[in-house]
């Protein structure tokens, strides 16, 4: 999939056990997720969110990210149809080496930034040499 | 002389609500038939058609208006896309799914257009393109008199 040079978007796979307050389907983001020495970094696509309409959630070790995404165009006819719009949901496993009360996010132009800072202890040390 | 309405009763239409309704339960949105399998390697857009104009709609998440490139020539609409991955060392990827490089796509309009008035913009990762029909292309009523 990474590798495919595609913009497309995936259906979600993993169960969805929270309470929905709305029917539909969901589409899973696309990510990247990358291992920074003293942070990770998730990107998640989520477009056509607004701020407002985006939950980040840690419970258990579980990171859990909602986006909703109103609908756009109900009343049209298309002409061609190759996407469909509704919300984004998607669920991590987050390791214990994440310092779980400083994850921050911040969501520009439909790119949402996950900071997880790792917690002290799993931080590299470099460890001094005595001669 | 056949004469068919367009909307209504039109059959295909018709089959493909239905089929729409019916498939609507299990089949996700964005897998629609048979679009998505068949332009892998490009953006997907949804185009529709009002009266006046016609509305093309692709999802940017990223994207500033400085990496894009839409142009129109006759009936085809280009937009061209460039996406930059966050191009950082000294970092390992675990996952890398969000699509990078520069994508085309061409898309063939149903009606001409008045080139000088297309409308673009960039929401929340989304771009709509509005592109008002030429004046010869717009559907026109015409008022009928009746000779009392």
């Amino acid at each position: 999939m990474a590798n495919e040079n595609t913009i497309s978007k995936t259906p979600a796979q993993e169960s969805t056990q929270a309470e929905h307050t709305r029917a539909g389907f969901y589409y899973r983001p696309n990510v990247d997720i990358i291992e920074h020495p003293d942070e990770l970094v998730l990107l998640a696509d989520v477009p056509g969110a607004r701020p407002d309409g985006i939950e980040v959630n840690f419970e258990d070790g579980t990171l859990t990210l909602h986006a909703k995404v109103a609908p756009r165009h109900e009343e049209v006819e298309f002409l061609v149809r190759e996407y469909g719009v509704g919300d984004f949901w998607r669920t991590f496993r987050v390791a214990e080496t994440v310092d779980a009360g400083k994850i921050s996010a911040e969501y520009a132009d439909g790119v949402l930034a996950l900071h997880l800072p790792k917690a002290e202890a799993a931080k590299p040390r470099k460890i001094a040499i005595q001669a | 002389m056949v004469l068919r309405s367009w909307r209504p009763t039109n059959p295909l239409t018709q089959l493909r609500r239905e089929m729409d309704r019916l498939l609507s339960g299990w089949v996700p949105d964005g897998l629609e038939w048979p679009w998505s399998g068949m332009l892998r390697s490009q953006p997907a857009v949804n185009v529709w058609e009002t009266p006046e104009s016609i509305h093309v709609e692709l999802e940017v998440p990223g994207l500033k208006s400085d990496q894009l490139d839409i142009s129109v020539v006759g009936n085809q609409l280009s937009i061209k896309i460039e996406r930059s991955g966050p191009a950082e060392e000294n970092v390992t990827y675990h996952r890398r799914e969000r699509p990078v490089g520069s994508f085309l796509r061409v898309v063939q309009l149903p009606a001409e257009v008045d080139a000088n008035r297309v409308e673009a913009e960039l929401q929340h990762g989304v771009l709509t393109i509005k592109l008002p029909k030429a004046e010869a292309a717009k559907p026109r009523k015409i008022q009928v008199t009746s000779a009392s």
